[in-house]
């Protein structure tokens, strides 16, 4: 112990990283940088979706892009949960359900705005979340699996039989978003242009899910709760003796996935204005899992990818449609053995954004592995236990 | 009263030969098998062929020939599962648990939509459609089918017992349950013993389902997806991986199921499961007979 603190300098000297052994290539600076590359890369793809309503703005494609961005917040939420705290969970779309279901019958039968509901849905998901998580996060991934799963059914059954979800038919005739007295129903003219209603919900869905949600879940994935949950996915019992309280973590990564889900339900309720048990059938859950799988468990590019394709499959491969449920679950199997992460890995980086040491042939690198010797330092006496 | 108890031994004993196969592999590789409900599924899919092709042959049938097309069945299903082990979790064994648990869910996509795409989408009405006179006994109603299915499923899981506890290959089995790397050096072949468990299950699991089919008459693509969550929560109620657990659990369920469809209603069947489940596992996770595991994730 005196060694350890015995002088001043010594402790700075312990205090201070050890340099690295291998000289690293430095950053890309300027428009190369990665992050910024890839958050100016994201904002090139959000314009693009911006512009695209003035390209082609039939309904058909109107409808499929807002579902396919719907998609992509369902998909952000539950890699939140899968991709990042590694819960499995195949009842995602029952937070799904009860957004859409909270939102649909206060709109319907108390009248309210659909946008004065979100407060109430968000209370629902919380709790939702609160009642699956709370007793099951104590127990082992499969289980979780296996309650959710079970959690899921008792939602869809639930709806399919009580009085006030409407049955088996569900609840028609939720509608559309509207901001103190002004509803995207009735359309808006800006800059000369006239905007339908699809076209402004489009945008607000946009807006939503593809900037907000996509952006929150990457940065709460980069912030300090994000790491405690990476953590806790890697080794539970090493984030244990790191001080992290693993449960309160695990529970909060499923608190938000069940708000992001549910938040998700009340756009696709006023998408389609109609809500009925058989849009939260299992495969729906399945199909959110295999957007996250395919894409890249915790990487926010792949898991947009992922949801994109799995959404918009369907509709370019037509003739396929009676397929694509075997060919998806084939792609599951497959990308879990060969990449199981993902078509897009959470630490991936495109191939132009990292600087390499330039390279070199064999016979050079022999040569100069004896000229440079890398000189270990040998570590002082007195640091060894 | 008695005949709620006799319904619910009687579908008790679907799940608890289904959740033999649940629990055997889990006890062995900690596996959650996905795929095993689409097992079943697969089975009364074979069981209808057969007996298709069996009845087109002899232009009838009698029980010894529906118990030649349960023995085919169950040769089938069994090697599929062995199959399924080799192709989708034994590459996977030492990933992390969450890797396997997707494939599994894939595997389970993969066998349902596979059927879908050979048999469509619509449900399809089983050649042999099993019934009889009723027989009161204790003011009860059971049919001589019902006694014949109950009679085969005991007998599978008597034969069952006897393996695993009596012979060589059920002491593997119950080694690497134990232990995986100390069976290994004490000479176990461990793959060998993982297929052959594989396949004990997946041929229990395609009994039960060609049973369930000769019993319902009505069989299609989805039908595996609730009786592989029902048998999973009878085998998590007995205790999963415990050979006894499981056929209790089994019988449990049946039970609960029984009398809570009684009290609430029959909309309310699986909700009351499920929920079952979830309180199972919230409050008594090892289940009737396990025993007290410390290990986590």
């Amino acid at each position: 112990m005196a060694s350890l603190f015995g002088s001043r300098d010594r402790i700075d000297d312990l205090l201070t990283a050890p340099a690295p052994f291998v000289k690293r290539p430095e950053q890309n600076k300027g428009l190369l940088h990665p992050q910024r590359f890839m958050n100016m890369f994201g904002l090139i793809v959000f314009i693009a979706a911006m512009v695209l309503p003035f390209i082609s703005a039939t309904p058909y494609i109107i409808s499929i892009l807002t579902s396919a961005l719907i998609y992509v917040m369902l998909a952000m939420g539950l890699n939140v949960v899968v991709g990042y705290a590694g819960l499995l969970d195949l009842g995602y779309v029952a937070f799904f359900a009860v957004g859409a279901y909270t939102s649909g019958i206060l709109s319907t039968r108390l009248g309210w705005s659909v946008f004065e509901t979100i407060p109430v849905v968000l209370l629902a998901c919380v709790a939702a979340g609160i009642i699956i998580g709370g007793p099951t996060l104590r127990l082992r991934t499969d289980y979780l699996a296996i309650v959710t799963l079970g959690f899921g059914e008792i939602v869809r059954l639930t709806a399919n039989n009580l009085a006030i979800t409407g049955g088996p038919s569900g609840i028609h005739g939720i509608r559309t978003f509207s901001f103190f007295g002004w509803s995207f129903a009735d359309g808006a003219t800006l800059f000369g242009i006239d905007f339908n209603s699809k076209v402004l919900f489009y945008y607000f869905v946009l807006i939503v899910a593809g900037g907000l949600a996509v952006i929150g879940a990457a940065r709460l994935g980069k912030g300090k709760l994000g790491r405690a949950w990476k953590s806790v996915r890697d080794d539970e019992d090493a984030a244990e003796a790191m001080g992290i309280n693993t449960y309160r973590v695990k529970l909060s990564a499923y608190i938000i996935g069940a708000i992001w889900g549910g938040l998700a339900g009340v756009l696709m309720g006023s998408h389609l204005t109609a809500v009925s048990p058989t849009s939260f059938e299992f495969l729906y859950s399945a199909l959110v899992l295999m957007a996250v799988v395919l894409g890249g468990m915790g990487s926010t590019p792949g898991v947009i990818i992922g949801a994109l394709f799995i959404s918009l499959a369907p509709e370019l491969l037509r003739d396929f449609a009676d397929w694509r449920y075997l060919i998806f679950g084939v792609l599951m199997v497959i990308t879990m053995i060969f990449r199981p992460k993902g078509v897009w890995p959470a630490n991936a980086m495109l191939p132009w954004l990292h600087r390499r040491s330039p390279m070199r042939s064999a016979a050079e690198r022999d040569e100069s592995d004896e000229a440079v010797v890398v000189t270990v330092p040998e570590p002082p006496e007195e640091r060894r236990p | 009263m008695t005949q709620l108890i006799w319904n619910g031994l009687f579908v008790g004993s679907f799940y608890a030969l289904v959740a033999i196969g649940y629990s055997m592999v889990y006890g062995i590789i900690k596996l959650l098998n996905f795929a095993h409900g689409d097992v079943y599924m697969l089975g009364s899919f074979t069981g209808f062929l057969l007996l298709g092709s069996v009845s087109g042959l002899l232009g009838t049938w009698s029980l010894p020939v529906l118990l030649l097309v349960l023995l085919l069945s169950m040769l089938f299903t069994g090697t599929i599962g062995v199959i399924i082990e080799k192709v989708a979790y034994r590459p996977l064994r030492s990933s992390p648990r969450l890797a396997v648990l997707i494939t599994a869910v894939g595997m389970s996509f993969v066998l349902e939509y596979g059927i879908r795409q050979i048999f469509g989408p619509s449900p399809r009405v089983f050649p042999v459609r099993l019934a009889g006179d009723p027989i009161f006994f204790l003011d009860a109603r059971i049919t001589l089918p019902q006694i014949v299915l109950m009679v085969i499923a005991a007998a599978l899981m008597y034969f069952l017992q006897r393996y695993v506890m009596k012979s060589r290959e059920g002491r593997a089995m119950r080694s690497i349950a134990l232990d995986t790397q100390a069976s290994l050096l004490m000479g176990v072949n461990v793959n060998k013993v993982i297929s052959r468990t594989f396949f004990i299950g997946s041929a229990l699991a395609g009994a039960a389902g060609v049973m369930a089919g000769a019993y319902y008459g009505s069989i299609d693509f989805l039908m595996g997806f609730i009786i592989g969550l029902k048998a999973f929560t009878a085998a998590v109620i007995g205790g999963i991986g415990n050979l006894y657990g499981a056929m209790l659990g089994g019988l449990v369920l049946g039970l609960l199921e029984s009398f809570g469809t009684n009290w609430l209603g029959g909309q309310w069947r699986d909700v009351f499961a499920f929920a079952c489940l979830i309180a199972f596992l919230s409050f008594k996770p090892t289940g009737l007979l396990g025993e007290r595991v410390s290990e986590r994730m």
